[in-house]
């Protein structure tokens, strides 16, 4: 062996070849969508039921509704209570867990491959035919009551929730899948019931197994668990689905949300900007990973390295299926607030022309991008989540293929372009949960006009 | 009673220390066209010293900022060959890993090789005083500005007397930072950032052979440097002591906290699964009590923190509006008696075993990664000498029995030596348990 040369860092080799996942697709005779997975490193297995229809099929006067509908999903099936439902999860050594996003609703069990079958069929019976007892829904509405209580100590949660009520308004996007007080106390069970049988539909459904199986055993899985479902026959009103939805456009805004003596102030930077089919996609993930999208992007060197304002700051765009925020985050030390806002809104503003990316940035973002591409189909759960993806934003098959080539075809020109297209300072709503008190003197100088001052529960506001 | 036979449970590896102490450890994995390098440095908080808190994770910071040759940020090369990469400091050991495609191996190792062997000459002034403010804000989002972020401060102060290693929290007193001095900073690299007191796991789509060869090349060159001593310290409790802090939430809410086994020794996996048994799920006995049937908490959660000098036990609880700590502290005391008289059942015992074989199998999916395969490797090679403790680790969950159980719920879990702390809504001293000391933490 040579000695090292430490004049300079030794050359990466080409990217190792890489099979990608083979998905299968199948439908079942009641119109489910299935795809399966072979992936055999580990003997576990993940099944996810994706069903269309998240918080932003909350009706108008119901946010929490659909959320709260897929909490009630664990609560018992059939024979089995609450308690036996965990019990039956446990003894498999299930993880199990939901997600309610914008657009679908994600239940995912992952379990030891020897209980495929058993994991699946129960998981079947739970999201097909969950009880929804009033005596659990009762139960679970009084601990999410007191969830949002909880959230407002949380800074994060409290700028998240009025974040997205300035961007949205009463845009069924425009709030956090828990809802608010309000709603939930008037809510009844029988509204879940009516929420489940309207959204909870084998053709609105979509269900992804991955694991060290075949495909057949895969594909018999699925099917010995939801092949029989109907789903219910007078579903009553399918919600509008939000993506179809045009929010209206708001005025730029600076608001404040009160937390005296607050150590930090939580920031939110931001605008509507793209939807997830944007052909732009490619050149959106480059021009964000530039400008705040991972560790060495502009906004994070700039307020965290340099300047020391902030442990972290980051930028990126929600991926919904309807028109999305881009936005910065980040928490930084009080007494830096308005100058933390300024340096933000400043590399927003420059990346669109006036410091355009450069090569050298380019190549960075694109590589790390897409170099460290094949760790994303590590684990069964990791492969499983990306093909619910592809589902959920109806991509091509061809998507994992086509990541690579397409995210490497990006240009400089491109990356200007789109944030020039996408993003605009002269459009972001800005958002501090911090110390008004400390604030408010240095914010009125930033030139975006007179901060708001929002009331301490900002969910409720419209 | 572990039902292990009908999954290959198995983490097999080769290891060779190289001629300056630097313990080599490499698994192959060729699933993916990944390696992970995972670094562990024996040296966490536990190694700092009253007043002089905060080094060893400040450091973790430093080891990101540039090293001699290369003398500008460790993130740019590495993310630029498709490298995830991290760090974390804890009381006991501050780890450093990348996960980056099989062609990037060299580059990794170059990285690491560097920063473990010349990073002074690259350390300035102004990158220390820089990170030092990036550790204060952070102190400031992670604990001063979140709920109950506090509280284990305050917890730990009190179960460990002020000469302790486990007494300060990891990221510092406020103060210590701001007084550091940049030539302890210095120091505490010398006699800690070196081969003799670091293990080193490359994992993943290599050969074993290669990885030695890669390993030799790149950290053979480099001085060994003195074996640190072991700090050793115990604590003990005499009584029950009862704290009170005030803080910036809604629901008042309980901590419950013992010394408990330390990593590894009898009864620390009972112990864990006491965690379990107790917490985890609606099926157990403090969840489905207190949240599921009376309705009286909106959570409860129970751990067990393994430390290398001895661990504690920590259970959490929230009342829901309008209930009283005091009522809750009385029926966990009541469920905790229960186990300690009569240990789990035969339908418990089932349940938490069949978790806890699930969750050695889950931990072998990922080769990198915080708890991923090569962090366990190193892990099991820093705090027991031996990376092929696994085997030995799942067997302690197979001896955990009804009986072991019971006798360390006994052991632990006692009414007159631990601390029970009350947090609670500003200006509501009065909802604290009755007796409850003020507590200062910053």
């Amino acid at each position: 062996m040579t000695a090292v040369d430490r004049s300079r860092l030794p050359e990466v080799g080409p990217d190792p070849g890489f099979r990608l996942p083979d998905v299968a697709r199948h439908t079942l005779a009641n119109g489910l969508a299935v795809r399966t997975i072979e992936h055999t490193s580990v003997p576990v297995i993940t099944i996810v039921v994706q069903v269309d229809g998240g918080t932003g099929a909350d009706p108008a006067d119901r946010e929490g509704l659909a959320a709260i509908t897929a909490d009630m999903v664990d609560e018992g099936t059939g024979t089995l209570s609450a308690l036996d439902v965990s019990d039956a999860l446990a003894r498999i050594g299930g993880e199990y867990d939901v997600d309610v996003g914008p657009d679908a609703t994600v239940f995912m069990l992952t379990t030891l491959t020897r209980f495929a079958a058993r994991g699946t069929s129960l998981l079947g019976d739970l999201v097909i035919r969950p009880s929804l007892r009033d005596a659990d829904f009762d139960r679970v509405r009084h601990l999410r009551l007191d969830r949002l209580r909880q959230l407002k100590d949380l800074p994060p949660a409290v700028a998240e929730r009025a974040f997205l009520r300035m961007l949205y308004g009463t845009h069924p996007y425009g709030h956090l899948a828990l809802g608010n007080d309000r709603a939930l106390r008037a809510m009844r069970v029988e509204e879940t019931a009516r929420f489940h049988a309207a959204t909870f539909q084998p053709h609105r459904a979509t269900v992804i197994a991955g694991g060290a199986l075949s495909h057949r055993e895969l594909f018999g899985v699925v099917d010995g668990a939801f092949g029989a479902w109907t789903g219910a026959k007078d579903n009553g009103h399918i919600p509008t689905a939000a993506a179809a939805i045009e929010p209206t456009a708001r005025p730029p805004r600076l608001a404040v949300v009160a937390r005296e003596g607050a150590a930090q102030s939580e920031l939110r930077i931001g605008h509507l900007s793209a939807r997830r089919n944007t052909p732009d996609y490619s050149a959106l993930l480059v021009m964000n990973a530039v400008l705040g999208g991972q560790f060495v992007s502009r906004i994070n060197l700039k307020l965290r390295e340099e300047k020391g304002y902030t442990y972290g700051a980051r930028t990126g765009f929600d991926w919904h299926r309807g028109l999305a925020p881009f936005s910065m985050q980040s928490s930084v030390h009080t007494a830096a607030t308005a100058d933390a806002i300024r340096d933000s809104l400043n590399e927003i503003d420059a990346i669109r022309g006036r410091r355009p990316v450069t090569e050298h940035e380019l190549v960075l973002a694109k590589a790390s991008l897409t170099r460290g591409y094949p760790r994303n189909f590590e684990t069964a759960q990791q492969v499983v989540r990306g093909v619910a993806q592809l589902a959920l934003y109806d991509l091509p098959d061809t998507y994992f293929e086509e990541f690579v080539p397409s995210t490497n075809a990006v240009t400089t020109d491109d990356v200007t372009r789109v944030a020039t297209q996408y993003l605009d300072p002269g459009r972001v709503t800005t958002l501090v949960v911090g110390d008004h008190a400390a604030i408010d003197e240095s914010l009125r100088g930033l030139g975006l006009g007179e901060p708001q001052l929002l009331p301490p529960d900002p969910g409720q506001m419209t | 009673m572990l039902n292990v036979t009908l999954t290959p449970l198995d983490l097999p590896f080769t290891k060779r220390p190289l001629a300056n102490g630097l313990d080599v450890i490499v698994h192959e994995d060729h699933h993916v066209p990944i390696v992970a390098v995972n670094i562990w440095y024996h040296v966490g908080s536990k190694n700092e010293r009253p007043g002089m808190t905060g080094f060893a994770h400040l450091f973790e910071h430093l080891m990101f900022e540039g090293s001699e040759h290369h003398n500008s940020g460790y993130f740019p090369p590495l993310q630029q060959a498709g490298a995830l990469l991290n760090g974390s400091t804890n009381t006991d050991r501050t780890n450093y890993w990348e996960v980056v495609p099989t062609s990037a191996l060299d580059l990794a190792l170059w990285m690491e090789s560097d920063r473990m062997g010349y990073l002074l000459p690259a350390l300035t002034r102004a990158r220390f005083e820089t990170q030092r403010d990036v550790v204060l804000n952070e102190r400031r989002q992670n604990y001063e500005n979140r709920p109950y972020g506090l509280a284990f401060m305050a917890i730990t102060s009190s179960l460990f007397p002020a000469d302790h290693p486990y007494h300060w929290m990891t990221i510092g007193d406020v103060d210590d930072l701001r007084a550091m001095q940049f030539e302890d900073v210095q120091a505490f690299f010398r006699t800690y950032y070196h081969p003799s007191n670091a293990s080193l796991t490359i994992a993943g789509d290599i050969e074993t052979g290669r990885a030695f060869d890669l390993a030799e090349r790149y950290f053979g060159e480099l001085a060994p440097g003195v074996t640190p001593a072991r700090v050793g310290a115990t604590a003990a409790l005499s009584m029950e002591t009862r704290l009170v802090l005030e803080d910036r939430v809604e629901m008042p809410r309980l901590y419950v906290a013992w010394h408990s086994p330390a990593m590894y020794a009898p009864g620390d996996a009972e112990m864990d699964l006491i965690g379990e048994l107790l917490t985890s799920g609606k099926m157990s006995r403090l969840y489905r009590s207190l949240v599921y049937e009376k309705r009286l908490a909106l959570d409860v959660s129970a751990f067990q923190s393994s430390r290398e000098l001895g661990s504690f036990f920590i259970l959490a609880i929230t009342a829901t509006p309008g209930r009283s700590l005091t009522d809750l502290a009385a029926l966990v005391d009541g469920e905790l008696q229960l186990l300690a008289d009569g240990g789990p059942t035969s339908a418990e015992m089932e349940r938490v075993t069949a978790q806890a074989e699930a969750h050695f199998l889950y931990r072998l999916q990922s080769v990198g990664g915080f708890g991923g395969k090569s962090d366990q490797l190193n892990a099991y090679n820093v705090f027991r000498g031996d990376p092929g403790f696994f085997a030995a680790d799942i067997e302690r969950y197979r001896n955990a029995d009804a009986p072991a159980i019971r006798a360390a719920a006994r052991d632990t879990l006692r009414g007159d030596q631990r601390v029970l702390l009350s947090v609670v809504p500003r200006g509501q001293h009065a909802l604290a348990l009755p007796g409850s000391e003020p507590v200062a933490v910053s």
